[in-house]
């Protein structure tokens, strides 16, 4: 490098140091974008970056946050085009541009000098993003080179070795020279966070970056962004649709809908007091640990007593970051402190006298837990192993009419091969599955029409289980021709009481897949599991693949559903926050075993396992606001 | 994992020895008489056939052709009686030469063209390219030749010579230019199918989260695609690659057919009208070993460009 090249960094580097000073480090003002010869995805979008905070974009999947986030590194994916407004870099941001400057007036080539160095992005998905042929310590050294971080190579093997320990990640040369494959996706997140900050960037934008991780990984996430940008007073975007999320890492919050800011404001007043419909809507819509909120419209199966929304009373919750909190969220997640803290996510638990039962509002059809059913499926002793690996170890389990049982676990647990085995997609299993104390087949080809028709099965991706070439009335249908004895009229009929049945209305009949939304496609993949009246649903992560305020409208579907119908339930989720607005029951799977089972109140009060502990611990909330 | 490549490979090539085997049993024709013509005596047609071993079972005969397949003996060729290891030595490396040639051009062109298209998406040069590689590749490849030597050797220009002329005991090479238009024309068959396969890879990898990624690091446009993008291209591009070199080994029967040129094709067709069954025999075990090995050399290569793949062979 040149001599010259060397001071002007040297002298860049020292007006950026006194960052905090700078109240704003990018400023977007009055931004449109649109598809080119298209209508607008971002309409007059305006936002504040502040150094040493973070400010969360919230909205649902298409509403121009993603597009947004990019565009603060001019950065536009094809097919888009810029229709007017400025996003400003603040002088003393950046060591290349003294004044303040327009980032979307920029050439390549300078944008170029910016990205990565001055703004940094951080991925909605590592195991995309990251590049499998490149060993990770190298994917973080090539930012440094690429923005002549250091002086030399060595300078620059010290600071990835300094930026893998700050995110957590062991800094060895073996470590580095790991390919991305051989990390867990926490990991590969980390990955993804280090190359952010490896440049000690003004500004760094995060793409949902914990979609996708289980929530103890997601902690640890969340904690690290935390902690870096506060300590390296790093203006922060962190775009999601999960508020809970927000409630953990984000200082001010801004709310997109339809490509249209609709309200911002601090995290605090937003998520306590929040004015806009949509934003209210959004927060009905996160499922809370207690139940305690009416999330899609109706109650919670299994609430916690006498507890309300936040926002309701005011009632001032546990504050995990406040400005003088060092640690942040240390009360939650320190492995090593009291064992009392078993109830820190269930807030201030009153006295474990007060039953849920005692909560029974409005819907009458809500089962009382604890009362006494006959069990419509029961499983007895079910094992299946492949080889060494044991995937399923003696699980007994039982599914009673009227009643949901929530099956909890990560991926891996074995918790999609277990609800397999109930609906008879997988026949390697050892244990009888009895319907009605009769032990049914292994596999569904070898059981009756009347015990294929009694237990139906919804599919996680609503994208992949519907036949895009079939109309939803022709998909419906199938199960109905199977099962003989009906005309084409009588199928018709059936499958348009279905779809009235799923609030979808009979007019879906005869469109296609492709015409609809991700919600309303599992609406209709619900309704094909119910067009030949079952007793029993096993649902296996059907909401996972839809935003939090979808899933909340298919979870009280399934609740009006099972009221109506007495339909017994199987749930299966990774989603421990679910657990009180859907299940009865909760059976928590680990590794092929059940290490907690029983109404869903009485394991999240006394959870008896380490592991369903640590889920509890890690659970975010918007309790947590900050 | 290569290691079980590798045997994969062995187990076809003695399944194609098998077939070939059969295959050229059920030709019609007698070897003996086809050696000694039609006026042999049936004494001597008897003693042939015994010196032959054409009484023995045919999976002893089998099995002694396949044993001397190991060794590198192909045979007795049944029209010259000579050794057919002799009759084919030149033939063999004369193609050769003009295979190497071919695809020492043909693989970085289509793959620098492939990946310069990919990166010109949609603009005119991008469109010119793909619309003249699928022209290409429209056409067969005795066109392309005949269009050639009109071109070059014969009408328009008369640059090159159009027949390869090799006395006997001298070597094709001997004359570089007589080499020029068979190779030229083997090229242009192979190249357009390399670019489109490597633009179409390309296309896909430079759309990928990671490429975005490494353009949101602010790196450099040159390492972004050598770097980041053309390593996850190689895997799928040396398959088509390989399918294309395995195609030159049996397309250069028409092409060697067209400029004359003393190699495996002629030696195939010349092979099949004098019914020499040993000869036939030998180039198809030669055409399909040179099949597995290309195809065998596109699987190591996707294994050792693919970091996930090669870190599993280790363990």
């Amino acid at each position: 490098m040149r001599k010259s090249e060397q001071r002007a960094r040297a002298e860049g580097r020292a007006s950026v140091v006194p960052r905090a000073t700078v109240e704003t480090a990018i400023a977007v003002e009055h931004l449109s974008l649109g598809v080119v010869d298209g209508g607008l995805i971002l309409d007059d979008v305006g936002f504040r970056l502040r150094p040493g905070r973070i400010l969360a974009l919230v909205g649902e999947s298409g509403s121009g946050k993603t597009t947004a986030a990019l565009a603060c590194m001019n950065h536009l994916r094809s097919g888009l085009e810029l229709r007017g407004g400025t996003v400003e870099l603040q002088e003393g941001a950046s060591r290349f541009h003294r004044k303040a400057v327009d980032l979307l007036t920029l050439s390549e080539k300078q944008m170029r000098q910016l990205r990565g160095g001055t703004i940094a992005y951080v991925p909605q998905d590592p195991a995309l993003s990251l590049n499998g042929s490149l060993r990770v310590g190298e994917q973080i050294a090539e930012v440094l080179r690429a923005h002549e971080f250091g002086r030399n190579a060595r300078e620059r093997d010290a600071r990835v070795a300094e930026v893998l320990s700050e995110v957590g990640l062991p800094s060895d040369s073996a470590y580095r020279r790991r390919f991305p494959h051989q990390l867990s996706g926490g990991q590969q997140q980390r990955i993804g966070i280090a190359m952010a900050f490896a440049c000690r960037p003004a500004v760094i934008i995060l793409d949902e970056p914990t979609t996708g991780l289980d929530v103890a990984t997601q902690d640890l996430v969340l904690k690290t962004i935390y902690q870096l940008t506060t300590k390296h007073d790093v203006a922060g975007l962190y775009i999601t649709h999960d508020l809970a999320v927000v409630a953990q890492v984000a200082n001010d919050v801004a709310v997109m809908l339809h490509g249209r800011i609709v309200e911002d404001g601090p995290a605090e007043q937003m998520l306590r007091h929040p004015q806009h419909a949509y934003t209210r809507s959004l927060l009905s819509a996160v499922p809370d640990m207690q139940g305690a909120r009416d999330m899609g419209g109706g109650p919670a199966v299994s609430p916690l007593a006498s507890v309300r929304a936040p926002w309701d009373d005011g009632r001032s919750a546990a504050t995990h970051f406040t400005a003088d909190n060092t640690t942040p969220c240390a009360d939650t997640s320190d492995p090593g402190s009291a064992p009392s803290e078993q109830d820190a996510a269930a807030g201030e638990a009153p006295a474990p006298t007060a039953r849920a039962v005692t909560r029974e509002r409005g819907a009458g059809g809500v089962v009382v837990p604890g009362q006494e059913h006959e069990p419509v499926v029961r499983l007895r002793d079910l094992r299946m192993a492949y080889g060494q690996a044991v995937i399923l170890d003696g699980i007994n389990l039982e599914l009673e009419a009227g009643q949901t049982t929530m099956l909890l676990g990560e991926s891996g647990s074995g918790k999609t091969t277990l609800s397999r085995s109930v609906a008879g997609l997988n026949d390697d299993y050892t244990g009888d599955v009895l319907l009605d104390g009769e032990v049914l087949a292994p596999s569904t080809r070898r059981r009756s029409n009347e015990q294929r028709r009694r237990i139906q099965y919804v599919f996680q991706s609503p994208f992949s289980s519907l036949n895009p070439r079939r109309s939803i009335g022709d998909s419906l249908q199938v199960p109905l021709q199977l099962g003989g004895g009906m005309n084409r009229g009588q199928r018709r009929a059936a499958v348009a009481d279905a779809l009235d049945a799923v609030r979808l209305g009979r007019s879906y009949i005869d469109r296609r897949p492709g015409e609809l939304s991700g919600g309303e496609r599992q609406r209709a993949a619900v309704a094909r599991a119910l067009v030949n009246a079952p007793s029993v649903l096993v649902c296996d992560e059907i909401t996972s693949a839809l935003d939090v305020s979808v899933q909340a409208s298919v979870i009280e579907l399934l609740r009006e559903l099972q009221h109506e119908r007495g339909l017994a339930m199987l749930f299966v989720t990774h989603n421990i926050a679910l657990a009180r607005h859907i299940s009865h029951k909760l059976a928590v799977l680990e590794r092929g075993k059940l290490v907690d089972y029983g109404p869903t109140d009485t394991v999240l009060r006394n959870p008896r396992h380490a592991y369903t502990r640590s889920l509890l611990e890690h659970v975010p909330t918007l309790e947590e606001v900050g | 994992m290569i290691l079980k490549r590798l045997g994969v490979s062995v187990f076809v090539l003695l399944a194609v020895s098998l077939l070939v085997f059969v295959f050229t049993l059920l030709l019609p024709g007698d070897p003996a008489q086809a050696i000694l013509g039609q006026q042999a005596t049936p004494e001597r047609l008897a003693a042939l056939r015994e010196q032959l071993q054409l009484n023995d079972p045919w999976y002893v005969r089998y099995l002694t052709w396949l044993g001397g397949l190991f060794v590198g003996n192909l045979g007795t060729s049944a029209a010259t009686g000579g050794s057919v290891n002799a009759l084919l030595a030149s033939k063999v490396s004369a193609s050769l030469v003009l295979m190497v040639i071919a695809a020492v051009i043909a693989i970085p062109v289509g793959l620098l063209l492939g990946t310069w298209s990919a990166m010109r998406q949609g603009r005119a040069s991008d469109q010119a390219l793909t619309g003249l590689s699928l022209v290409l590749a429209a056409l067969p490849e005795f066109v392309i030749g005949v269009v050639l030597t009109t071109l070059l050797s014969t009408t328009v220009f008369r640059l090159l010579p159009s027949v390869t002329m090799a006395a006997p005991g001298t070597h094709v090479w001997d004359r570089p230019l007589q080499l020029v238009l068979p190779s030229l024309t083997l090229i242009l068959v192979v190249v357009p199918y390399m670019i489109r396969m490597t633009r179409t890879t390309m296309i896909d990898v430079l759309d990928s989260g990671y490429v975005e990624m490494a353009r949101l690091k602010g790196l450099p446009e040159r390492q972004v695609v050598f770097k980041h993008a053309l390593p996850h291209a190689v895997g799928p591009v040396a398959q088509v690659v390989a399918m294309q070199l395995a195609w030159l080994a049996g397309g250069i029967v028409v092409v060697e057919f067209l400029f004359r040129y003393p190699g495996l094709g002629q030696a195939m067709v010349d092979a099949v009208n004098t019914r020499d069954v040993q000869v036939v025999q030998a180039l198809s075990m030669i055409i399909a070993a040179f099949y597995v090995v290309v195809n065998l050399i596109a699987d190591v290569i996707g294994i050792l460009a693919n970091p996930k793949l090669r870190t599993e062979s280790h363990s």
